[in-house]
């Protein structure tokens, strides 16, 4: 509960109170409204029109959701880029996440040093653009410069080395894996942020009785730090089903090797922008970012109404 | 300490350390090697430069053969205005959400924070479509309006909280003034917010610098690039000049390191503040 407002600003003429809403609200509302409500509004209406080479655009309904789903030539590549993004997301969800949770427990560890350190180096690759991280892993795992095939062969496992981002059966999780590394900084800091903020009391008392810091961890920490990993699970799970810089820059529109890295982020580019193969098509492509933005609101919505409640429960 | 604890505590610091040799390793090597002469860049990649190896060929290059400077000034010019615009009006909604009471301010606050969830990118067909009739395609000033309107939300979301924390005897002190409600603002909260402002930096300010997406869809020439979309065309190009390609992935690297470490206690302290639980 927010605490209660000042008596003077409840009084104030209700002439005075609209100008300076108007005044300090105005601005953020206008801009806001105008390009980010309005064009996702406007591309979901787009999505049911169809258009003819000439340019004219007439009403059409759900036809275009009926192609993307139900003609081969659309829904093939979308079920595969959904498939691939479900891959990506679930790539992230049990090595970045738990990966994540585990540095979050090791620096919130009473006594280690050089806590600020650790944490400014790991939460560095995270500040970087998607596109520098994704170019250099890229030539570190080329077979023409060979570090990665090097660092192998050093300690025995040089038999293992394969051009992962090129095979069809490893490109996705390479890439999936090279944004786990990315991004694993923003669970490990939400997390321990949250750890921190766990009283010092209860920790001791567990002590008190006995329990050591692995018990500790994952009987007391752990549960009481849920509603934090399950807020980073949707923001991961939002991120994921968004993603594209990184495919595109390692991989290009279309997503090779054959289209085993296309996610739904580069299938969407394509169809609106088209590229060797297609032309761009404004239509389809608002229809994907539709289908895109009703499956993030899924996600959303599961959390809201699964995840958050139940947590809720168990908190009181 | 017993030796069990020195055991585990030593245990401790090599599982950090070694996840943070993984975590600075690939940007080191890549940053090292473009720095190298080519047979160096293969020969000993590992190695750091050393009198015989140490070459900037591949910077040349990067600076003869791209725009990189006009780059560099296009990223700034919008992360900074974009920043600005962010801070101003997202700190003049929120200070409004907060301290007055109106009808419809719920649903309000529900309007403006369907932007922290759902990714603006979704509507990149409509809002191209808005910045060809309006004559912005290809400017800076497409890039500077959206990403606005992409980082408010947020803005407005983490700039509420922390103006909740300012006592209110502050602002009746200066209402019984007689002070007007915009200098309350402006001269009594804005200063205020001032350690806000690397939380909401690295939540709006980060992703904009680091963007590629309406860099790629919005701006078509040279002359509008910014750092990540000129640098990923340059490196689409070079891909088999190992100098020039190392070159520029350290140039797009370093500027946003050292800024990083400079200021990395700030940021690293808002990230973790009570802003975002």
């Amino acid at each position: 509960m927010p605490e209660p407002l000042s008596n003077i600003t409840v009084q104030m003429p209700r002439a005075k109170l609209a100008g300076l809403l108007l005044f300090f609200l105005g601005p953020a509302v206008a801009i806001y409204s105008l390009f980010s409500i309005y064009p996702l509004v406007a591309t979901m209406a787009l999505s049911t029109y169809t258009s003819d080479p000439s340019g004219a655009r007439s009403f059409v309904g759900l036809a275009n959701f009926e192609t993307l789903l139900g003609d081969a030539l659309w829904s093939k590549p979308f079920w595969n880029a959904l498939g691939n993004n479900l891959i990506f997301f679930a790539v992230h969800m049990c090595v970045q996440n738990p990966i994540g949770i585990a540095l979050a427990g090791l620096l919130s560890l009473p006594g280690v040093r050089l806590k600020g350190f650790y944490r400014t180096v790991m939460f560095l690759p995270t500040m970087l653009s998607v596109v520098i991280v994704g170019f250099s892993w890229n030539l570190i795992l080329s077979p023409l410069w060979g570090v990665a095939a090097g660092a192998l062969k050093a300690v025995g496992l040089g038999s293992l080395f394969a051009p992962w981002l090129g095979l069809e059966s490893s490109a996705l999780v390479t890439l999936s894996l090279m944004s786990v590394w990315q991004f694993v900084g923003i669970p490990m800091m939400l997390i321990y942020a949250a750890l921190l903020n766990i009283p010092e009391e209860l920790i001791d008392a567990a002590r008190v009785d006995g329990l050591g810091q692995f018990r500790i961890f994952f009987h007391i920490k752990l549960p009481l730090v849920l509603p934090t990993i399950s807020l980073v699970s949707v923001l991961t799970f939002v991120a994921n089903f968004n993603a594209f810089d990184l495919i595109y820059s390692v991989k290009g529109a279309l997503a090779g090797p054959n289209f085993t890295t296309d996610i739904l982020g580069t299938f969407f580019y394509r169809t609106f922008f088209g590229n060797q193969l297609q032309l761009g098509n404004p239509t389809m492509g608002a229809a994907v970012a539709t289908v895109m933005f009703f499956i993030i609101l899924l996600g959303l919505c599961l959390y809201l109404f699964l995840v958050q409640r139940r947590i809720r429960r168990y908190a009181f | 300490m017993t030796t069990d604890q020195r055991a585990r505590s030593i245990g401790v610091h090599l599982v950090l350390i070694a996840y943070s040799l993984l975590a600075v390793g690939p940007i080191l090597l890549v940053v090292m090697n473009s720095f190298k002469v080519r047979s160096a860049i293969f020969g000993s990649p590992l190695a750091p430069p050393d009198a015989s190896t140490f070459s900037l060929v591949g910077y040349e290059k990067v600076f003869r053969s791209s725009h990189i400077l006009t780059y560099y000034s296009n990223s700034l010019i919008v992360t900074l205005v974009s920043m600005a615009l962010v801070l101003l009006f997202g700190a003049m909604a929120a200070w409004a959400l907060t301290e007055y009471r109106f009808r419809g301010s719920t649903a309000l606050a529900l309007f403006l924070s369907i932007g922290i969830m759902v990714p603006i990118r979704l509507g990149s067909v409509a809002i191209l479509n808005m910045m060809r009739s309006a004559g912005l395609n290809d400017t800076l000033t497409a890039l500077v309006l959206v990403y606005v309107a992409q980082g408010l939300p947020m803005s407005i979301f983490i700039l509420s909280e922390f103006i909740q924390q300012i006592p209110k005897d502050l602002r009746d002190a200066a209402r019984c003034d007689g002070v007007p409600e915009t200098r309350i603002f402006f001269e009594v909260v804005a200063p205020l917010l001032r350690p806000a402002i690397a939380t909401v930096a690295v939540f709006t300010i980060v992703p904009i610098w680091n963007d590629l997406w309406f860099p790629l869809i919005l701006t078509s020439s040279d002359s509008t690039h910014t750092v990540t979309l000129g640098v990923q065309q340059f490196l689409g190009q070079y891909i088999t000049d190992w100098n020039s390609v190392l070159a520029a992935l350290s140039m797009a690297i370093l500027p946003v390191v050292v800024i990083y470490v400079i200021l990395s206690r700030q940021l690293i302290a808002g990230l973790t503040s009570g802003a975002v639980k």
